[in-house]
């Protein structure tokens, strides 16, 4: 199951050039990018691990795909983030947020029913890849 | 969860791309019959004004501005054969401005970055000046995440490292500047299309710092130096200081700061334009406190001038003139 978190999720994935162009977006209005990757994409799961440092004072999207590139040769299977971030007064939050890798097979997640007393039945959701430990998940 | 309707979109985005393709070809190909107006390109993109500019607002270094002219032209003729679709590799730009202290590589680097925007060579157009300290790190695995923010600050634009032979320190064997010297280089032939490197330092330190560098060698396509500046050239930069600054040296002072100019270039230490600029700096100082301690009602025109007391009063003048006078100023210094 196509996971669909973030902003264009419902789109085709993005080619290298379309990032570039958002990422480009982000630069001309003044927020700082970062990289974030996770096997563990729980929608609930919203702190994800980053790549490295919040990228502050970049003129160029090249500089951006550099580090995006790094990410994705040493972890091919794991989704990877970029997220824009807006910090000016008043606003202080993540403007954008792009998901720029996935692994090949995303096995989706199971819904869990869990009885309770009178009847009651409280759901859960479960991601298939969580059941195997961090780094083993999406080989 | 593949709908019907996403299938069809990505086909019809296929089809988009395959037709978009063949136009473009197709416009290539007509391109290329169409004969391309040389002097219509020049004119529209911003250069000749630029390359004016460089002109009227430094003094001398004619063979760097003559290197600026050609490295312009050399990219206004890639992009006409893009246009007509001839197939061009894309030049390395990476450069070595070597030069004596204040000969303006800086700012000649600032013009570079300029120029090369406008000629769409560069995305951005901005300059990263760097020196040692901010690539090479002071422990294990420190190096290597400073150089690459400085390499990724520097993107789209143009990275000045000065005194790049600070780099490499052959004494010191565990000395981490050989990692950075690794990362330059290796970002420097994979990432042609998006930085521009351009090393300065003094001449004979930076020719040590290539034969021991090969590699850097190879990679700097254009070795421009900057030549020392005669007298005569740096009064014309005190001049054009003067004017941006609204003051002006009167006649008795011009003549007293070209023999100050005359005492001072022989003496260590001279750093060319900057010397110039801290002079004037003092001169206004002295001319501040002579108008103070005057007093009285003065003319908007008594303000901005400089007088001869204001230029004489330097340490230099205190000193009896130097033994041998001196017409060629680099020629003496060697």
């Amino acid at each position: 199951m196509r996971i669909t978190q973030g902003t264009f999720s419902y789109l085709p994935d993005f080619t290298d050039e379309q990032i570039e162009a958002q990422v480009q977006y982000c630069l001309d209005n003044g927020w700082p990018l970062l990289i974030e990757y996770t096997d563990d994409p729980h929608p609930r799961n919203i702190l994800w691990e980053m790549w490295g440092m919040p990228m502050f004072d970049i003129k160029d999207p090249a500089a951006i795909m550099l580090e995006l590139n790094a990410c994705r040769k040493e972890l091919p299977r794991h989704y990877i983030r970029i997220s824009g971030y807006d910090r000016s007064l008043g606003r202080a939050s993540t403007m954008l947020s792009i998901i720029v890798n996935r692994p090949p097979e995303e096995p989706g997640f199971h819904l869990e029913r869990e009885g309770g007393p009178d009847r009651q039945v409280r759901y859960t959701l479960r991601s298939y890849a969580a059941d195997k430990q961090g780094g083993e998940r999406y080989q | 969860m593949t709908s019907p309707a996403r299938a069809g979109r990505q086909a019809a985005t296929s089809d988009e791309a395959r037709a978009s393709e063949q136009a473009e070809a197709s416009s290539a190909h007509s391109a290329s019959v169409e004969p391309v107006d040389v002097s219509a390109t020049y004119m529209d993109s911003n250069v000749p004004a630029l390359l004016d500019e460089l002109d009227s607002q430094l003094v001398g270094l004619k063979p760097v501005k003559e290197r600026v002219r050609e490295i312009a032209s050399l990219l206004l003729i890639a992009r006409l054969r893009e246009r007509v679709g001839l197939e061009t590799e894309r030049p390395t730009l990476h450069m070595s401005f070597t030069g004596r202290a204040g000969t303006g590589k800086t700012t000649v680097a600032m013009r570079m970055a300029t120029i090369l925007h406008h000629l769409g060579y560069i995305r951005k157009g901005h300059l990263v000046v760097a020196t040692r300290d901010d690539l090479v790190g002071q422990y294990v695995g420190h190096t290597a995440p400073k150089t690459k923010e400085v390499l990724k600050k520097a993107m789209g634009g143009v990275l000045f490292i000065d005194e790049a032979y600070y780099l490499y320190r052959p004494e010191n064997e565990r000395d981490y500047g050989q990692e950075a010297i690794e990362m330059l280089l290796t970002v420097m032939e994979n990432n042609r299309d998006d930085i521009v490197v351009v090393l300065a330092g003094y001449k004979e330190r930076m020719e040590t710092f290539f034969h021991s560098n090969p590699g850097f060698h190879s990679r700097v396509a254009h070795h421009l130096d900057f030549p020392d500046y005669s007298v005569d050239e740096l009064m014309a930069i005190a001049d054009l200081m003067l004017e941006h600054q609204h003051y002006r040296l009167d006649d008795d002072a011009r003549q007293a700061f070209r023999e100050y100019l005359e005492r001072r270039i022989p003496q260590p230490h001279f750093a060319n334009a900057r010397s110039v600029r801290n002079a004037l700096d003092r001169a206004k100082l002295r001319q501040a406190s002579r108008l103070v301690r005057n007093g009285g009602v003065v003319t908007s025109d008594e303000l901005a001038r400089i007088d001869e007391s204001d230029v004489r009063q330097s340490r230099l003048f205190a000193e009896p003139p130097p033994p041998a006078p001196t017409q060629e100023p680099s020629a003496a210094r060697v």
